[in-house]
């Protein structure tokens, strides 16, 4: 993972084990007992469900890891979310764009929304949170202004569609889900650049300490840039999946993603304060929260108590990161 | 390090366990509710649960807090656990269609209450009958002026379909069976309280006599209320629709003489009760048109 963890004394060692092995423990631990609650849960149906269920969030966590590892964060990724949703919808539906063009058109645009928020933070020297918070307003007002405060409805326009609830006939897997293959996907593609490039390196080394990289030689500006660039793209992305398995565009809709995202890098062992974790980590910590939350709704838990337990093991998973951080003695 | 993480899934194993329902061979009926954060829908859950109850049957209540997202995770999180029948309180009529498509792919029977879906396989709609709350509002205030006068109608947002049915409800009844009181005044006010004080301001001037008004909901009744205090004119009876806190205070204290409400929690039991009628194989119908109430000062 990290090339600081190489070199150094055992606890630092054990730490990051545990760092990346506990949310898979509690994962298959709750897995386990979901399982023994209910036969409804190991079916392959529920499983794939629940990928199904989360896809979107998977990508856009994606995209917060990149802000978190850096030592930022990126508040806005459910408003550009939704905006990404309603102007992808509309281009096909109001300006009879074709479906490929809008999906590039609508890319470029969740780039150039995090390339300002970038530039906000590097040349406006505006903190992260309070950068991103201010675009988390700008993209819910810009969506209900393009929408009219109206859901743009994409009922039958099904090339879209199909990524939200199409599936494919895989050799091994069988049926399945083509939003689950797009988010896979995604997470293969930056753990790589993230692992086995110079880029990711330099990443973790701007998350390490941005001083110091950048005096050994990091084109720090060009990699902040470019790293709030993907998290708006892969907002972007996320908010189209969303679209799609809806079949329409909601004004409203990915309110709250930014939490969530934030909540499951954070269970997956990405550190608040940057240069610590990774995208299969996080990822998994997003597939928690989705086991949770379909487990409790199995176990017909009542929805007031479903909020509270999934705020309890936020505060446990993080409180566990920081007794780890102890350990490690940073 | 691993006392910690034992403890951890003990807890979350002992906060789940503890409020874990048995199953049993009852109907199971799912309920996938807009919001709990609304004193209406709670209150249509409350009907439903009453109703569950009384038959018998197991009631699974998911929340979607508004987002449709969580609406269609839920749904397909009831069609995981195989219910008989599921009732659909839609946040979005559109983005609920895939949800539907879901179910009726499953074979499970969907009923839609309080708002209908746009596609897909729908048993039954319940909702209120907004034709029969316009109906009521007119021979309210029909009875209320003595059956002669002249009358102002605030409409809602053109094209919704509680506009549509309030009004046409009101004038039908107006028209037919109360024949001596005239309309001299039908305009938007777009179901908003401060539209409701400006159009009615320029009625005001334009009509020397107003001896009722019936606005399409209490927001533009509570506007139009404003609007005859300031201008100082008196004896309007006023009829609004939907029963908010602030009309319910209104009618309380005399400026407003009615206001039509939903029933919510008969919109919850009919629900539960068409999905057990039609599971234990009964007839029902399309569409549950639910009676709405008058809320007057006693």
């Amino acid at each position: 993972m990290t090339s600081h963890v190489r070199d150094l004394s055992w606890q630092v060692v054990v730490g990051g084990m545990l760092r990346r092995g506990i949310v898979l423990i509690v994962l298959v631990g709750l897995m386990t007992y979901f399982a023994s609650q209910s036969d409804r849960f190991f079916q392959s149906r529920n499983l794939v469900n629940i990928l199904e269920q989360n896809a979107a969030l998977m990508i856009v966590t994606v995209g917060m890891t990149l802000t978190m590892l850096i030592a930022g964060i990126d508040l806005s990724v459910g408003s550009v979310a939704a905006l990404a949703g309603a102007i992808s919808a509309g281009l096909i539906v109001n300006n009879g764009f074709s479906f490929e063009v809008s999906v590039v058109v609508t890319l470029a645009l969740g780039f150039a929304i995090g390339l300002l928020n970038g530039g906000l933070i590097i040349w406006g020297k505006l903190p992260p949170f309070i950068a991103t918070l201010a675009m988390l307003g700008i993209g819910r007002g810009l969506t209900l202004l393009y929408t009219e405060g109206r859901p743009i409805s994409l009922n039958g326009v099904d090339q879209y569609t199909f990524y939200g609830r199409g599936d494919v006939t895989l050799p091994v897997f069988g049926q399945t889900p083509v939003s689950v293959l797009v988010a896979l996907a995604v997470v293969m593609i930056v753990s790589v650049i993230l692992s086995a490039t110079r880029f990711g390196l330099h990443i973790y080394a701007i998350g390490g300490s941005e001083e110091t990289a950048r005096l050994a030689g990091v084109p720090v500006t060009r990699v902040k840039m470019i790293v709030y660039g993907s998290s708006g793209m892969l907002a972007a992305l996320g908010g189209m999946l969303l679209t799609a398995r809806l079949f329409s565009a909601q004004p409203q809709a990915a309110v709250g993603m930014e939490l969530d995202a934030i909540a499951a890098a954070v269970l997956g062992g990405v550190s608040l304060f940057g240069g610590v974790g990774n995208v299969i980590g996080a990822v998994t910590g997003g597939l928690l929260i989705g086991v949770l939350s379909n487990g409790m709704n199995l176990l017909r838990l009542a929805s007031f108590l479903q909020q509270m337990i999934q705020g309890t093991v936020l505060v446990v998973a993080v409180a566990i990161d920081m007794i780890i951080k102890r350990i490690e003695g940073v | 390090m691993r006392k910690t993480l034992t403890l951890v899934l003990v807890i979350m194993m002992a906060l789940l366990s503890v409020v874990v329902t048995t199953a049993q061979d009852a109907p199971t009926i799912g309920l996938s509710v807009s919001t709990l954060n609304n004193p209406f829908f709670v209150t249509l859950v409350e009907g439903a649960q009453a109703a569950a109850d009384a038959a018998g049957a197991e009631l699974i209540v998911l929340d979607a807090q508004d987002d449709s997202a969580t609406e269609a995770a839920n749904i397909e999180d009831l069609i995981a656990q195989g219910v008989d029948a599921i009732l659909v309180n839609p946040t979005d009529s559109d983005a609920i269609v895939p949800s539907i498509l879901a179910a009726n792919d499953a074979g499970i029977p969907i009923f839609t209450v309080d708002r209908s879906a746009a596609g897909g396989e729908v048993v039954s709609h319940v909702a209120s009958d907004n034709v029969a709350g316009g109906m009521l509002a007119a021979q309210f205030l029909c009875d209320a002026l003595g059956g002669a006068g002249k009358v102002v109608e605030l409409e809602g947002i053109p094209g919704t379909s509680a506009a549509r049915d309030r009004g046409a409800g009101f004038n039908a009844y107006m028209s037919q069976s109360c024949t001596g009181v005239e309309v001299v005044a039908r305009q938007t006010a777009n179901f908003n309280r401060a539209e409701g004080l400006t159009v009615f301001e320029n009625i005001l001037q334009a009509q020397d006599t107003i001896n009722g008004v019936f606005a399409h909901n209490d927001e533009m009744i509570l506007g139009a209320i404003e609007a005859a205090t300031a201008a100082g004119r008196e004896g309007i009876t006023f009829v609004g629709f939907d029963a908010v806190d602030d009309a319910v205070a209104a009618v309380n204290n005399g400026t407003l003489a009615a206001t039509v409400a939903q029933q919510p929690a008969l919109i919850g039991q009919l629900g539960v009760e068409a999905a057990i009628t039609y599971l234990g194989g009964g007839e029902v119908v399309a569409n549950v048109p639910v009676a709405l109430s008058l809320v007057t000062a006693q």
